[in-house]
């Protein structure tokens, strides 16, 4: 080869390297900024997802809430103790039932007077069924968020089973606004228990049919397993709670752990939990948890014992000071309350910890470097209320 | 020389009456067509598998819903995002509904009743199938929204990775036939016989079983129905290409989702089911001009049944999945079936 020759294919060479970086420089792409919410309908009210975006990839994506903040804390501080659940009733609105308990206990603790065990019994059968309630919309809605219509339209059928018992004892489909410093406002209706029964069973149905449809799913599963993946650490670190903990092999649960006082002790149940940490054990997990609660409340259903629902109780209530921090394991994870009480009539102030908030938190860090359609897989999958956010 | 030409001949039509008569045919099956299945189908077969019971108000089971849909939609504000490139938005929807048009000419009812017999009726298909994708894309770009960029370049790459499988599929069938002409794939199957067993003919769905299911996924992914509907994806990006599109231009892109279904389930029809042929009758009875078309909606209803019922039952796939799916299993199972398709014919 002469030199000429090298010359000229080393000149070809860089002129070639040269057009390669003038290409390359034009097709630069710049980072998309991608608002995901207030208004849109993976974020199930309103919240915001800012998300940077290479391509349909994440580079960052910032959690903002606040658009439906309703100032609950600072509302409740205006009210009477037993005015209050009103307002509770409406932080985690499927399960509104469970909101209360903790408030309820709270106050119970600070007066330092206890429910008669019938009340304790039902608490606690409506609490697992607001759970109920709660989760198996998760179960159909999860198929929503990867795609499926079809599931969600089972769950709200189903679940409106459910919600017909609640209504039955409380006379509020959502709302039930039922429990009492002290107890219950009523006892359970004629037939109630019979009835319950059927419905638990067709809960264990439908969950059945949700691991056929959903869960089984060759789709469902490439879309959600090793989607979202939050080692147990991480899960503590960033305060998660709930399923959304044990779906990350955390064997944590409150009902367990620090029962307030329900009934939980009194039948026998198992925590279930997942290793994985991903947007699939999370379902599976709910999914398990689902038909625990059916098993519980069909167990506490068969052992209620008698006597009063409503322990004695001064007609004005007033709460002596002091402080107490129940807290409780709501269909979403950790619920608490940390009550301070100067002796009056309303309470001092008001604490909410509300489990959606802290569950969303982990959302940076676990999104970076996932795909568009994960992004709302893995909001899916930490199921999150809206109110439970932004109380 | 195609059966319809010779048919106008008899009569003594010029070619501008005919013309005008294929014309006033198509523009009346079509809407009729995606009326069809989208009632019955996206209203009330959804609704059943839902445990819900769809339309019922207007009309007998609620049967005019979709012309009082059409009415809302006709009635509602024609908005443009303000940073729309106006031309291009406006285009859009003609040219996807166009592009479903253009794949009603081809398609064969009866020995005569078809509008135009292409001798390369499949390709002509084929390819004016590929153009709702431009219109998807044009969509995508002019509505100056992010949801609709991102789901206008799923489109374009879902297009790469299905359109390819599809002829494929295709390919099979055209070696069966020996012709691309659509009439001349259905004489194949009406006068093939299984092993000496010519009563039935010889539906492409026996020798062609693979090739009919390619057919059948790639279809789903080209009419962006749900295992593959990320261009739309609902609870992602919010209907995706036609995010910004209001009343009649929304209008136009659903019935073009609604009638593109119906024409690829028509041409599934003419190559895997025997399309309009009736076991028992010649090819060329003139019967089968009336009868075919019946025979042929039923295959069709049929087909279409199954690509609604994937629909609601399955999640959605990621965009990554479905390349690595098109291109890992489809193309090479489509591949394979070509060669094994080539051997048989050459050495059977």
């Amino acid at each position: 080869m002469t030199a000429a020759t090298d010359l000229r294919s080393q000149q070809a060479y860089v002129a070639a390297q040269a057009a390669d970086a003038r290409v390359n420089v034009e097709l630069d792409t710049g980072d998309m900024t991608l608002n995901i919410g207030p208004q849109h309908p993976a974020t199930h009210g309103t919240l915001r997802i800012a998300c940077q975006l290479d391509g349909e990839q994440v580079i960052s994506a910032e959690p903002l809430m606040g658009y439906m903040h309703r100032g609950y804390e600072k509302l409740c501080e205006v009210r009477t103790f037993p005015q209050c659940t009103t307002l509770i009733n409406r932080i985690d609105w499927l399960g509104s039932f469970a909101n209360e308990v903790p408030f309820i206990l709270a106050a119970e603790q600070l007066m330092g007077i206890e429910a008669p065990p019938r009340a304790q019994w039902i608490r606690t059968i409506l609490f697992e069924l607001s759970r109920i309630a709660n989760v198996s919309l998760f179960l159909g809605d999860m198929g929503v968020q990867v795609g499926a219509l079809t599931p969600v339209f089972f769950a709200f059928r189903d679940r409106e089973r459910v919600l017909n018992q609640i209504e039955a004892v409380t006379g509020g489909r959502f709302h039930p606004n039922f429990d009492r410093i002290g107890g219950l406002k009523d006892d359970l209706p004629r037939g109630w228990i019979d009835e319950t029964h059927a419905v638990m069973a067709k809960m264990r149905g439908f969950c059945d049919e949700m691991e056929d449809l959903l869960m089984g799913n060759e789709i469902f599963q490439t879309r959600c397993r090793s989607v979202g993946v939050i080692p147990g650490e991480v899960a503590l670190d960033f305060g998660l709670s709930g399923a959304n903990l044990r779906a990350s092999g955390v064997d944590w649960d409150l009902r367990r752990d620090a029962n307030p006082g329900l009934a939980w002790d009194e039948v026998d149940w198992r925590v279930w939990t997942h290793p994985d940490g991903d947007s699939f054990a999370r379902y599976w997990v709910r999914l398990q948890e689902t038909r625990e609660a059916t098993k519980i409340v069909d167990q506490l259903l068969d052992s209620i014992p008698a006597g009063p629902i409503m322990a004695k109780v001064p007609r004005i209530i007033k709460v002596p000071a002091g402080e107490a921090y129940v807290s409780t394991e709501n269909p979403l994870g950790e619920m608490g309350y940390y009550v301070v009480s100067k002796g009056g009539l309303e309470p001092f102030r008001v604490k909410i910890r509300t489990p959606s908030f802290s569950n969303i938190s982990v959302v940076p860090w676990v999104m970076r470097g996932t795909y568009v359609p994960d992004i709302i897989t893995i909001l899916g999958s930490l199921y999150f209320i809206l109110g439970d956010i932004d109380r | 020389m195609s059966g319809a030409a010779e048919l106008a001949g008899l009569l003594g039509l010029a070619y501008w009456a005919e013309t005008s008569i294929k014309l006033g045919v198509a523009l009346i099956v079509i809407p009729t067509a995606a009326l069809l299945l989208g009632y019955l189908f996206l209203l009330k077969m959804m609704a059943f598998m839902q445990s819900r019971l769809g339309p019922q108000d207007v009309g007998p089971y609620g049967t005019l819903q979709l012309i009082a849909d059409a009415v809302k939609f006709l009635q509602k504000e024609d908005i443009h995002p303000a940073t729309a490139d106006r031309r291009v938005f406006r285009a859009a929807p003609v040219v996807v509904l166009a592009s479903s048009f253009l794949l009603f000419v081809v398609l064969p009812t009866g020995p005569d009743a078809v509008v135009e017999n292409l001798d390369t009726g499949i390709f002509y298909a084929m390819a004016v199938s590929s153009l709702s994708v431009l219109g998807v894309l044009m969509a995508g770009w002019a509505s100056a929204n992010k949801y609709a960029l991102l789901g206008g370049l799923r489109a374009a790459g879902q297009l790469i990775a299905y359109e390819l499988p599809l002829i494929l599929a295709v390919m099979g069938v055209v070696i069966q036939a020996d012709s691309l002409n659509l009439q001349e794939i259905v004489r194949a199957q009406a006068e093939g016989e299984i092993f000496g067993f010519g009563l039935i003919g010889n539906p492409f769905i026996l020798t062609q079983f693979i090739g009919f299911l390619i057919f059948m996924i790639s279809a789903q992914a080209e009419l962006t129905q749900t295992p593959f509907d990320m261009p739309v994806a609902e609870t992602e990006l919010v209907g995706g290409f036609h995010v910004e599109y209001t009343g009649f231009r929304f209008l136009l892109f659903f019935m073009a989702e609604v009638a593109t279904a119906f024409a690829f389930s028509a041409l599934a029809t003419v190559m895997f089911l025997g399309g309009w042929w009736i076991p028992g009758f010649d090819f060329d009875a003139p019967a089968l001009n009336v009868l075919g078309p019946v025979v042929m909606l039923i295959k069709i209803l049929v087909v279409a049944f199954i690509i609604f019922w994937i629909r609601f039952t399955y999640p959605r796939l990621r965009e990554d999945q479905l390349q690595k799916f098109a291109w890992k299993v489809l193309i090479p199972l489509s591949l394979a079936n070509i060669v094994v398709t080539g051997i048989f014919k050459v050495v059977v």
